[in-house]
């Protein structure tokens, strides 16, 4: 059903790269959402102002695209509310404990050829197809 | 100035991720399925993503200071502890289940679809559950906490 699309994926993908790497430029931060918001939601975080507008402008992405006729992304999920539920207590709860997700582990600890970060992309990519593959397919279960 | 330049480049990182079709949880789980129908678009979107702030962060490290901020905060730890396992391992458990991760979920939350912003309350949730409870569980385990000679942001790797 969904197609292979490797061309917009490198166009994408470097524009994310692009990002972090002028986060970094221009203010000496990672571009990590996990750490971006999570030190938001910390009481004795003093430097609020820069994490509200990068988060501001990941959900201001798809409006500005929405001006120019894109539609809004409303994605369609197969897993039940319980499920998505549970899927986001489990993503907040381990990217904090882990201090990082698919940003700031995966593209700016790669980037920075962190032994830690690789680490862990390597751990959250094969629980995820682990997880994959028992939900999809009962390997396992 | 800097946070300006932080809203353009989380408006750059969002059109990077509506871009390369990774704000769509089928996609994503096309990748993580390696039983099914394989979609490999998301390797691509991490090399293009890995090679550019590569070259980015190349640069900095070369710059004695960022340009609107006194020091650059780069992560300083290297070591690979139980909290890093353990935090990847869930982590994964959750992308698994709904092909959605922390930066997606805020893209896709301008669509204000139900199961979107379900995820995103539980994701904050379990931030916020970790920040609380986490941190004195494995502070308790830990007899001597690093030194902190930053403050928050280079203590997190991401």
């Amino acid at each position: 059903m969904h197609d292979f699309t490797p061309l917009s994926g490198l166009l994408g993908g470097a524009l994310i790269g692009l990002a972090a790497a002028v986060l970094m430029l221009l203010t000496g931060r990672i571009a990590g959402v996990t750490g971006i918001v999570g030190g938001l939601l910390q009481p004795d975080t003093a430097d609020r102002l820069w994490r509200i507008a990068f988060i501001a402008g990941l959900i201001a992405a798809p409006l500005i695209a929405a001006l120019f006729g894109a539609p809004l992304p409303r994605p369609a999920m197969n897993a039940s509310l319980v499920v998505v539920a549970i899927a986001g207590l489990l993503v907040g709860f381990g990217t904090r404990m882990g201090n990082g997700c698919t940003s700031g582990h995966g593209v700016c600890g790669f980037a920075r050829l962190s032994g830690r970060s690789i680490a862990a992309t390597f751990i959250f990519m094969a629980a995820a197809i682990a997880t994959v593959a028992i939900v999809r397919h009962g390997i396992g279960g | 100035m800097p946070v300006l330049a932080s809203f353009v480049c989380g408006l750059i990182f969002g059109a990077g991720l509506l871009i390369s079709g990774m704000t769509d949880p089928q996609k994503v789980l096309g990748f993580l399925d390696l039983f099914g129908a394989w979609d490999a678009t998301l390797a691509f979107v991490m090399a293009g993503a890995v090679a550019v702030a590569a070259t980015g962060f190349a640069i900095a490290r070369r710059r004695t200071a960022p340009a609107f901020s006194a020091h650059f905060l780069w992560p300083d730890r290297n070591d690979i502890d139980a909290p890093l396992v353990g935090g990847a391992v869930l982590f994964g458990i959750g992308w698994g289940l709904a092909g959605i991760c922390p930066g997606p979920a805020l893209v896709n939350l301008a669509g204000l679809s139900l199961p979107i912003v379900v995820f995103v309350v539980a994701m904050l949730a379990g931030m916020i559950g970790q920040n609380l409870f986490g941190k004195n569980l494995w502070r308790r385990r830990t007899p001597a906490p690093r030194t902190e000679d930053h403050p928050l942001p280079s203590r997190a790797d991401g």
